[in-house]
């Protein structure tokens, strides 16, 4: 394959991922812009393999076919709830990969100094940096934001060690200063994700995902491959711009999170001890809801540790069939783990996405409605995040649940959520807890629906 | 225009390209926007083909032999999973059984 055909096949493949990423403005189009994807992948590395750029076709075409095959085996045995961290695998191995290239360029004597030690080092970062998400949402260590003394002064001086070796590296070209930045970044990587929490796990995610895509950049300048670049920016684009809705949805800052946590020092809006929430029971729930006319559910994340999205699926299924409830489901931006987690978990239980309504859609709603089910979720509801300026969690756009005639909180006790922020509306008149496990509760409610 | 200032301009204009596609796809579609993105930002792999495809053996090549594997655990793992929750995107049924009411 000549020089030419091979960039007009790069253009093509650059326009392919564009109209792939294009498609996911609705979910019809959604499965054709991801075969998309696909033609454009196959394209570009089919015209650079049967270019002149690569001479042994064959340790190269068993390279792809071994990647293929452990790609293919963890995709297809993944389950839904632990999507974050096969994503933020996945995301640790797309920045290795820039690492080693970056790596094998300046081994076989690439003079682009700059742009291999920027691919090296974002790549280094997002790798350590994914692998650390991986064992935390994975569970392999504690999800709880982790502090050593002096954190911050650490990373600091690893931060000015980094880009000193950084800049001996450019200015002399040789490898030692280069092995060091590299391990640098693997350390920094690291120090940088141990501090934060399992819920802001969707921001961490999607700013490593932003990573990947600028690794992609530098190791493009660095070969000078113009499909690389585009869509590396694409991708570093499309994770900076998800970090920032899901900062905007915590009312958090990035700084916040990189160097804070939820519930430090602050000791705001305890609430009163003599407020007495009230408990109600299945038959009661199941009651209320047959003879209301609206219904919202509210899932949080608790919802799909406890693998209720099927019954609750059957739930408004019995409500909308038998019973003629109008049934909505409402979705916070950080319901889940990462961002749209809550969405495909319950595509995954057949609930058909006109039925499933994000905050901003829905929240005039919940003054219409008679009830709302709120399923494991807390933080997303409390309206101390509206009024109590003292609050860790003040402005950050909420579920209003307590405008509808009747609540009902499925939770295991009142204990606060991961802010730490007590909620009064499980005091609220309209309240009703119903204690227990997620998925147990609903199945009772669903019973008695059935009878 | 040198080399380098077309490749920054390439770079600035794909920002721009990736900033509106991204802004365009529906919150609901979030996570295969991740999965999707994560699939073919595994394009690094095309540099470690080439790596890779060197005739002799050397440190480098090997390097890039594992950068192959990975990016292609990168390619195939992201394509699979965005395809798989895609197809769990489902429209509602209702209308179905109304038509073959009329049937009868």
């Amino acid at each position: 394959m000549t020089n030419s055909l091979l960039l007009v096949s790069y253009l093509l493949s650059a326009v392919l991922f564009i109209l792939s990423i294009r498609s996911l403005a609705a979910p019809d189009t959604a499965r054709k812009g991801n075969l998309l994807g696909i033609f454009g992948m196959v394209l570009a590395i089919g015209a650079t393999l049967s270019s002149s750029l690569v001479s042994d076709t064959l340790w190269v075409g068993l390279a792809l076919i071994v990647g293929a095959l452990i790609g293919s085996y963890f995709a297809l045995k993944v389950k839904m709830t632990a999507l974050p961290q096969m994503i933020a695998a996945f995301n640790g191995l797309g920045g290795l990969s820039a690492v080693l290239i970056a790596l094998a360029e300046i081994l076989s004597g690439s003079a682009l100094y700059v742009e291999n030690a920027i691919g090296l080092l974002i790549g280094a970062v997002a790798f350590s940096g994914s692998i650390l998400a991986f064992a935390k949402l994975q569970g392999l260590i504690s999800a709880k934001p982790l502090h050593f003394p002096l954190h911050r002064t650490f990373n600091l001086m690893l931060a000015l060690l980094v880009v000193a070796s950084c800049a001996h590296f450019v200015i002399t070209g040789q490898i030692e200063p280069f092995y060091l930045l590299a391990a640098a970044s693997l350390v920094l990587g690291v120090t940088l994700v141990l501090p934060i929490g399992g819920a802001d796990m969707p921001i961490v995610i999607s700013i490593l995902n932003s990573y990947s895509g600028w690794a992609a950049v530098g190791i493009g300048f660095s070969l000078n491959n113009i499909l690389l670049i585009i869509v590396g920016a694409i991708v570093g684009a499309s994770g900076a711009i998800l970090s920032y809705i899901m900062t905007k949805a915590m009312n958090r800052s990035l700084m916040s999170v990189i160097f804070g946590s939820f519930g430090e020092g602050s000791t705001a809006s305890v609430l009163e001890a003599n407020q007495q929430a009230k408990a109600g029971d299945p038959q009661d729930a199941a009651f209320i809801m047959e003879n209301a006319s609206k219904v919202i559910i509210v899932p949080g994340y608790g919802m799909a540790v406890a693998q209720a999205q099927h019954i609750l699926k059957e739930m408004a299924e019995v409500l909308a069939s038998k019973y003629n409830v109008e049934v909505k489901f409402a979705i916070h931006p950080v319901a889940g783990r990462m961002p749209g987690h809550m969405n495909v978990l319950l595509a995954e239980a057949n609930v058909p996405y006109e039925d499933v309504f994000e905050l901003e859609a829905i929240n005039r709603e919940f003054a219409t409605a008679d009830v709302a089910y709120v399923i494991g979720a807390n933080d997303v509801t409390n309206p101390l995040a509206k009024t109590d300026s003292s609050s860790p969690i003040y402005g950050m756009p909420v579920l209003e649940v307590g405008k509808a005639k009747t609540v009902f909180f499925v939770k295991r006790s009142l204990a606060t959520g991961y802010s730490g922020v007590d909620n009064p509306l499980f005091y609220a008149p309209n309240t009703f807890m119903l204690y227990g496990d997620a998925k147990k509760v609903t199945e009772e409610i669903t019973s008695v629906l059935e009878q | 225009m040198t080399d380098s200032f077309l490749l920054w301009t390439i770079l600035v204009l794909a920002c721009f390209v990736g900033y509106f596609v991204v802004w365009g796809v529906t919150p609901a579609l979030h996570s295969p926007l991740m999965s999707v993105s994560n699939a073919i930002s595994g394009v690094v792999i095309l540099g470690a083909l080439i790596t890779a495809g060197a005739i002799e053996f050397s440190s480098a090549k090997i390097l890039g032999l594992i950068a192959v594997v990975l990016a292609s655990i990168n390619i195939f793992g992201g394509f699979i999973v965005s395809q798989r929750m895609l197809l769990m995107f489902k429209k509602k049924e209702k209308p179905l059984p109304q038509e073959e009411k009329r049937h009868d």
